[in-house]
Formats: C-alpha cells, structure tokens, sequence
C-alpha cells in the first residue's frame, strides 16, 4: 500500500511540487513579507517651518509632500489620495496632525512615533504637543480596513477558483468536445461558460458589501460607480484566471490546486493583511504584480477615503491591463481547446 | 446522395501513428461500423470525421455543425441537468424547432424526463446521448460506442433508436467493438493499431477472406497452426488459407482471420503459412 502511494505520488508531479516547493517558497516569502512591523510612514508637512518640522520627526517618519502655506484642505487630500499616511501641518507647540486610520498599522505606528498609543497622548515632535485627529477610521477598526479587502477574496475565489472547477468539469465528462462540434462559435462558449460565474461574483460583491456596512458597520464613503468599475475589471481578471488555470488542468483537483496557489500569495501578499511597506523590496515586487492588490487600494480608498477616479488611476490602469491580457489569453487557450486539435 | 466520411486520413500523436491512411465511407440512410480492438483507431477516426481533430493527412467530408450529430466517448449529457433539460440544450443550441415529447416516446425517456441524467441507469443515459445526437436531425450522425457497456435490452433499443436515425436518411457512421452489431451495418471498416484491415459491406468482407476455416476440439498441438486459432463459443477454430471445405464463415471469423493474417505477415510467417 505504501509503496502503490509513492508510486502514484511520484507521477503526481503537481502534488509532489506542491507538497515540497510550496512549504519552502512560503516560507521564504511569509519570511520576508509577513510583518506588521512599519518601517516608512509617508509624510506630508505643510506650513512656512517644512524644515524644522522635519528634523523633528522621527526615523520612521518621510517627508514625501511639502507645502509651505499651512493648508489642511492640502494635507487632507493628500492623506485621501494615499500619498501620505500622515500629514503634519503648522509647528510650534501644537501642531495639527491628521492620520489616515484606513492605513490601519502605519497609523498604528505613527501614534506611536508621536509618542502616543493613542490619539489622547502623545509627546513626540522634538517635544510638542500635536493635536491628532484620525481621518477615514477613527476608532482604528480593523473590520473597517479587512472588509474591503475581503470582498477582493471573495471575487477571488469565486472568479478563479469556481470557474476553473466549471470548465475542467466539463473537459472531465467529456461534454467540451461535444460543445466544440457544435454549431456555437468559441466565443458563445466562452461567454456561455462565465457570464453566470460572473452574476454570481457579482451577487458576492453585494451581499458581502451589504452585510459589511450593515452588520460591522463600515462606511461606504466614495463613489458607488468608481467602487463598481474598479470590481468589474477585477472581476475580469479573476475570471480570466479562472480560465487560463482551466485550460491547463486535466482535472478538477490540479484546478483546485493552482487556483490556490493564486488565491494563497494574493491573500497574504496583497497588502490585505501585512501592510506593503513592511515587506522587503523584492517581496514588495511580487505583491505588485498580484491584482488583489490594486483592488484593496481602489476599494479601501473609495470605501473608506471617498478617493476619486482620478487618483486612482495607476491600479485602474493596471487592472484594465491585466484584465486585457489574462482575457485575450484565456479566449485563445479556450479557442485552442475548442478548435480541432492538429494532428501532425 | 452525398456520401460522408474521409479518405487517406493519417494522424500522428508524436511518434505513434493512431490512424494510417484510413478511409471510410458513410452513406445517407446507411450505417457504417468502424470495428476494432482497444487501440484500434475509431474513436480517432470518429473524432477526425466529426471536426474534433484534424488530419495531419488525407481529406474529410462531412456537412456543417448544424446538420451532423454526435455522440462523443461515454458522452450521455449533463449529470445535473435533468433528461429535458438536456435535451433542451441542445435544441437550442441547434436552434432546431422539435418536439421533444417524439424523442422521448422513441427513447423510452418520457417517464424520466424530469430525473437528472446522473440518476439515471447506464443503458438510460446512453439512449439520451444517442437521442440529443439525433435531435438536430443531422445528415451525418457519428455515435461512439453507443452500446458499450449497456445491457441487452438497452443495446437492442439503441439499435432501433439508430435504424430509425438510418431510415430517416441520416447517414449513421458508429463504432463498436460487437462484431454481431458490426454485422447489421450496410457497410464495415475493420481497424487495428490505425490501420485498415478490411472495408466493405459485411458479405464483402466474409468473402473476401482467402482460406477457410475448420473447427478443432482442442487448441492444435502445432506451434505454427496454434498461431492461426483461437476460441469462439466454446470451441476452437483454425485458420487454414488452403484448404477448400471447412466451416462457413460469418463477419467474426473474417475479422479475426483479418487480425491474424496481420499478425503473422508481421512475423514473417504469412508467406509459408
């Protein structure tokens, strides 16, 4: 018995890559990227004392915005646009601060930098006494930062995972080949395979979003169509993974398999969980790469931030992208799998 | 009447050669059978003649999706959707105006149409294959296998259900590893390891088998004639090319006579033998 079982493990090329390379690639990676520790918190100083403001913040803290006129209109945008996670405006001995709480462990961090835990006391500023007011999560809710986060999950899983299951079943039972010589065009296949993938990811989105506002209570702020285009073009990229991973499946369970091997890095590298900051440079470039990741900023930034379109435009432009390229590749591996197999 | 089928069809996976330049004929109203052996190259052909797979060389002639039917390997529908709504799919992915009720009724479906296909017995699932194929009342109807596996009862249903689709005027091309099926076609092609062995009607292929063949009690003693035998119901038979009296053959014994012939011109024995 045990002999028949690493016999078949051994042919098993996916499972036993799995069961050996998985463990060690996460652990290198969760090595580097799993941390709540941050170590840059983005800065904007606005007032005429820039530099003395500066030089009295601490290590951890970086001026990435200056403005000489003490602008709290200014150093709120750039809080709501995500270029700071902090904004420091005026000095002397009460400076006005303002923390962005949907950054939820770099604003964690910065209260602390301040020399406070919490926004009643504080010390920092070469020994000042800022005022701190926290902007989009006051209370520092971490629902209000994971919910958003999640409804990329969700789609996640339903986009990738279920709708590679659906296809592979079908090549499985044999159906696919039927369908490839029937008189439908590769393209009324393909749409007739997702379009209720993508209801149902749809249906997710709401209820996930109705269920988070209504039972944790976290605020939807933003623009309710920025917030949809942003999940319909994730939802595009998810599907089209769905099907990409199908098209290289012979069976559901190597599916499931690489589906999860999507869905893992992307939870724990996407900046749902670890704040990016805190990653390591080259981890940071693989989170770059992954899509939950541009979707957790559009959602947290319109649901918490009211970020508009504008603002946004660097992961819209990525997931539009991603969304073209994962969707003309998985329309053509699909074509591939319905048109008649060359033989040579 | 336009004849179906393909000619000098070869198909290469690689280094092995599953198909080497085979040709079949289907005719409007006729059943063709491609018989064979596990390996043979039928379900390639089928495949090959139904635009799943295209010939590396030689030609194919059959009539546009819409006007053939096809019943892939151990196809028999969707497991979770019920007996209509199968047929139903495929009504309207045809787009072809029918009565369900008709095909049913013929099918012996009617009483199950609202079970799913995955509930139902093998014989059962294998009538709705052959039943979706038949829907769209296509000129070329391609059925792998329909009978493989199914009951008696259920096999000669199938084999009414076909000759049904036959007298219609489709032209019914099937493959089967029953050599008794076999000889109910209007028309046989015999395959092993993709190549053609015999091709013609069934009467054409008895007859154009050389020898004869002579019935033993036991398996012969002579390493070389032990070669040319083997067993059917319950006695042996021996290939003799020779001899003039002997038994008189029906599809089976020219079929095996084909493999064995094949087999010794393999081995250098076919000459002297």
């Amino acid at each position: 018995m045990i002999l028949k079982e690493f016999r078949q493990l051994r042919r098993d090329r996916r499972t036993l890559a799995m069961m050996i390379a998985m463990p060690v690639l996460l652990l290198v990676i969760l090595g580097y990227a799993a941390s709540f520790d941050v170590s840059f918190i983005p800065t904007a100083v606005a007032g005429p004392d820039v530099a003395a403001v500066t030089a009295t913040l601490p290590k951890s803290f970086h001026v990435v915005a200056a403005n000489p006129k003490p602008d709290s209109a200014w150093a709120r945008t750039e809080l709501r646009d995500g270029h700071a996670s902090i904004a420091i405006i005026g000095a002397g001995a009460r400076p006005l601060v303002y923390l962005d709480g949907s950054q939820l462990f770099t604003a964690r961090a910065a209260l602390g930098g301040l020399g406070g835990s919490s926004p009643q006391s504080r010390g920092g500023l070469g020994g000042s006494s800022p005022r701190v007011i926290l902007l989009y999560n006051p209370d520092l809710k971490t629902s209000y930062v994971m919910i958003p986060g999640i409804v990329g999950v969700i789609l996640v899983f339903v986009g990738t995972v279920i709708t590679s299951l659906g296809v592979v079943r079908e090549r499985q039972a044999g159906t696919l080949e039927q369908l490839a010589v029937m008189p439908l065009r590769p393209a009324d296949v393909f749409l007739g395979k997702i379009v209720p993938y993508f209801a149902v990811a749809l249906a997710d989105l709401a209820i996930v979003l109705a269920v988070g506002t209504a039972i944790f209570g976290v605020p939807f702020n933003g623009s309710v169509p920025v917030f949809a285009l942003g999940a319909l073009l994730f939802v595009f990229v998810t599907l089209g993974l769905g099907v990409l991973i199908s098209s290289v499946s012979q069976t559901q369970g190597q599916a499931i398999q690489l589906a999860i091997m999507t869905l893992l890095p992307q939870v724990l590298m996407s900046g749902l969980i670890f704040p990016l900051s805190s990653m390591v440079a080259g981890v940071r470039w693989i989170a770059y790469l992954l899509p939950l990741t541009y979707f957790t900023e559009i959602s947290r930034g319109v649901m918490l931030r009211a970020q508009p379109i504008a603002s946004l435009w660097a992961p819209f432009t990525y997931l539009a992208l991603l969304g073209a390229a994962v969707t003309v590749l998985a329309t053509l591996r699909f074509r591939a799998f319905l048109a008649p197999k060359a033989a040579r | 009447m336009t004849d179906w089928g393909a000619d000098g069809v070869t198909i290469r996976f690689g280094r092995k050669t599953a198909l080497d330049r085979v040709g079949v004929r289907v005719s409007a109203g006729k059943v063709t059978a491609v018989v064979g052996g596990d390996g043979a190259g039928k379900t390639t052909l089928l495949r090959c003649v139904v635009g799943a797979l295209a010939p590396g060389e030689g030609t194919v002639r059959r009539p546009d999706a819409r006007r053939t039917g096809y019943l892939p390997p151990g196809g028999s529908g969707y497991e979770d959707l019920s007996v209509e709504e199968n047929l139903q799919f495929v009504r309207s992915s045809y787009r072809v105006d029918v009565q369900l009720d008709d095909y049913l009724d013929r099918a012996g479906l009617a009483a199950v149409r609202g079970r799913l296909a995955g509930r139902l017995s093998g014989g059962m699932r294998r009538k709705l294959g052959v039943i979706a194929a038949m829907l769209p009342g296509p000129e070329l109807l391609v059925l792998d296998e329909p009978t493989t596996g199914v009951d008696p009862v259920s096999r000669a249903d199938l084999w009414w259900l076909i000759a049904r689709a036959a007298a219609a005027g489709a032209a019914v091309l099937l493959s089967t590893t029953y050599l008794d099926e076999a000889a109910r076609a209007a028309r046989v092609l015999v395959l092993d390891a993709g190549h053609t062995l015999a091709e013609g009607t069934p009467a054409e292929v008895v007859a154009a088998m050389p020898g004869t063949i002579v019935a033993v009690p036991g398996p012969p003693d002579d390493e070389r004639e032990r070669r040319r035998a083997w067993r059917r119901a319950g006695q042996w038979r021996v290939w003799q090319p020779d001899a003039a009296d002997g038994l008189t053959p029906d599809l089976a014994d020219a079929v095996c006579v084909a493999a064995l012939r094949r087999e010794l011109a393999a081995r250098g024995e076919l000459a002297d033998a």
